[in-house]
């Protein structure tokens, strides 16, 4: 019997060598953090909960880090998924609805959010892998006519309610720490089981690597490609349900604004390039806690909030410039100019 | 094969040809249940009304044709109608001086990112994603609430009409929008500029063995995009006579479904510029419709248009399986 994870494989392994630039920045951003307020770091219990900082960002980064988990299934396939925000527009409206307006439980309200976030994936997946659209075309349909649904479901208002149940889901503690994150970790270890100790994970990257050379190994890519979006979906309804229990509304508005490239972007600081084949959950969710960590700091040293979009902006340049072996092959040429006639690394 | 005229029927041409006739039909029922939706002022004002969809279009259809995308240019809006207030009202510059200057910093900012993607390989949707932030955060920073703009002349440039007929008029926005246009159609369909990006379209291997400037026409889009949505930004602030950094939010989205409902392909390649006149048209109507009717909210504008680009994209996929058929393998 394999051991479920071997240590000596995992840092040889082509995941954990791209966790690195991440994570040095997350170190970084920490150091930063520790020298300059120092209160960033300090973690407190409060009623038998932790309280501080960091707890924060695991906290508000939850949403982030569950459409991260999808997104990295859907672009490992190649593909793309810009509805997710939308979708957790859905998703919230829904929950409120089922609970203000039909009187349903908790229960069947997440479940019914759920189901919505799955019904907009299925559509996407029906799209990309029946009728063979353009992933970036098919998912912006629901961006552009998600947020309308939404609207017409809340009927342009912002929908308040109260239910214990589903409020514990966004507001709630569980083991000292906040629910969401227990969410995030039991999506991710789902995910991670489903992907990696099965040959399903393989089957996802072979068909972002080369689909026609998959579906002649027997693989069935339609279908896988229908259950990434479907996934997607799924992890976006849940996100959209515990923002909307973490502020007690469904906003069709402002719910899940831009988080779709925020999810996006968590994916590509992971190391996962947007070309497909390759995914990582684990590094994911580093990218989207380091988007958050970013987020927090520069609310908490009190710079303008402004400066978060630009900051936001060179990251993800600086990403795309790290990651691109042309930045990385001049770079290599102005510190060793010798070498500049060298082979490229292939 | 379908015969028309004695001219074979370009499956390419399908789609525009659709998309002229929704416009037609929607124009059509709108006018019919609507009493005064059929008149000259209504149609001047599609022009009017959606200018600055209209310009960030043109730009837009110039790079989904060179087979990119460009998630920027909202940003860009809303950095240059702000700017454009703080340059009239703080610097006391005037007011074309001003434009003129916003437009070239438009095609810098275009071309450096054109520059990114094509001299490092960088995916364009991620670029333009780290534009759109970029050039959002920048307008914030310079002020985060509108600066009005209270330059005499330039309410005065606002309010002037081109007389057309009767009391109709044009406005200034309008104009520019279809000069824009024009300059669009010319610059895709009767320059070298214009095959080189449907050759960069369509398959940029190709067109770099044929020896086709490449990276200069690749920049080229991503600047004269970035250009036109600057103006997009200025002709913003002849509306609401202020320079507002959120204008222009989730414009791109819109731009890109213009571009799609007038039938070019978002794989590059294939399309024509008159085909997003005609989506921008739609655009219009649906619009103008709703706000006919009143009653309706404007949330069915998304939810139309999201169905509007569900049957336009799986016509586009038929349209693609008949001209499969006639491929020679």
């Amino acid at each position: 019997m394999q051991p479920l994870i071997s240590f000596q494989a995992l840092a040889r392994s082509d995941g954990f060598r791209k966790l690195q630039w991440p994570l040095l920045a997350l170190a970084g951003l920490l150091l930063f953090n520790l020298v300059f307020s120092p209160e960033f770091l300090r973690v407190e219990i409060k009623n038998g909960h932790l309280y501080g900082s960091t707890i924060d960002i695991f906290n508000r980064g939850a949403p982030v880090m569950l459409l991260a988990l999808g997104m990295s299934l859907v672009i490992a396939t190649g593909g793309v998924d810009l509805s997710v925000g939308a979708l957790m527009a859905v998703s919230g409206a829904v929950a409120a609805i089922l609970i203000s307006r039909a009187h349903l439980g908790a229960m069947t309200a997440a479940l019914g959010a759920i189901a919505a976030g799955l019904a907009g994936g299925a559509f996407n997946g029906v799209l990309v892998s029946l009728l063979r659209v353009q992933p970036i075309v098919a998912t912006l349909i629901l961006m552009v006519a998600g947020r309308g649904i939404a609207q017409l479901l809340s009927g342009g208002q912002i929908i308040t309610f109260r239910n214990p149940g589903l409020e514990f889901l966004g507001g709630g503690y569980f083991a000292g720490l906040p629910f969401a994150i227990s969410v995030v970790a039991c999506v991710f270890v789902a995910l991670g089981l489903f992907m990696r100790q099965t040959a399903l994970g393989l089957f996802v990257e072979a068909v972002g690597n080369n689909e026609r050379a998959s579906r002649y190994a027997g693989i069935s890519t339609g279908l896988i490609k229908f259950s990434v979006y479907l996934v997607s979906g799924g992890c976006a309804g849940l996100a959209g349900l515990i923002v909307a229990s973490n502020i007690r509304a469904a906003d069709a508005n402002s719910a899940g604004l831009w988080l779709e490239l925020d999810a996006i972007l968590a994916v590509v600081i992971g190391g996962a390039g947007l070309t497909g084949g390759r995914f990582y959950l684990f590094n994911s969710l580093v990218g989207a806690l380091l988007i958050q960590t970013l987020t927090t700091t520069i609310l908490t040293r009190g710079i303008p909030v402004e400066f978060t979009l630009v900051v936001k902006a060179v990251v993800i340049i600086g990403v795309c410039l790290i990651q691109a072996e042309d930045f990385r092959r001049m770079l290599r040429g102005v510190w060793r100019p010798k070498q500049l006639g060298q082979a490229r690394p292939k | 094969m379908n015969r028309m005229g004695g001219r074979k029927l370009n499956v390419q041409q399908l789609p525009l040809f659709a998309t002229a006739a929704v416009f037609v039909v929607l124009y059509a029922i709108a006018a019919f249940r609507y009493p005064g939706f059929f008149s000259a002022r209504v149609l001047a004002n599609f022009f009017t009304d959606n200018a600055v969809l209209g310009i960030v279009a043109v730009g837009m259809t110039f790079v989904i044709l060179g087979g990119g995308i460009d998630l920027s240019v909202g940003g860009m809006i809303g950095l240059s109608s702000i700017l454009l207030a703080r340059l009239i009202e703080t610097s006391h510059l005037s007011a074309l001086l001003a434009a003129m200057l916003l437009i070239v910093l438009g095609a810098g900012f275009g071309a450096a990112m054109g520059a990114l993607i094509q001299f490092f390989a960088l995916p364009p949707f991620l670029v333009t994603l780290g534009g759109m932030f970029f050039a959002r955060g920048l307008g914030f920073v310079i002020a985060l609430q509108s600066i009005s703009i209270s330059n005499p002349t330039y309410a005065q440039l606002a309010e002037w009409r081109l007389p057309l007929w009767g009391k109709i008029g044009l406005p200034l926005t309008a104009i520019v929008f279809i000069l824009v246009f024009v300059l669009g159609l010319f610059l895709a369909h009767g320059t070298r500029f214009g095959r080189n990006v449907y050759a960069l379209g369509g398959n940029e291997n190709s067109a770099l063995l044929m020896g086709l400037p490449v990276a200069a026409t690749k920049i080229g889009i991503y600047s004269l995009s970035g250009a036109l949505s600057a103006l997009a930004g200025v002709v913003f602030t002849l509306y609401t006579f202020s320079g507002n950094p959120t204008a222009g939010n989730g414009l791109e989205l819109d731009a890109i479904a213009a571009v799609v409902i007038g039938g070019t392909l978002l794989t590059g390649g294939v399309g024509y510029m008159a085909g997003t006149l005609l989506g921008v048209l739609i655009f219009g109507v649906i619009q103008t419709a709703l706000t006919f009717e009143g009653t309706l909210s404007s949330w069915w504008t998304r939810i139309a248009i999201g169905g509007l680009l569900l049957i336009f994209i799986l016509l586009q996929k038929v349209c693609a399986l008949g001209s499969a058929h006639q491929r020679v393998p």
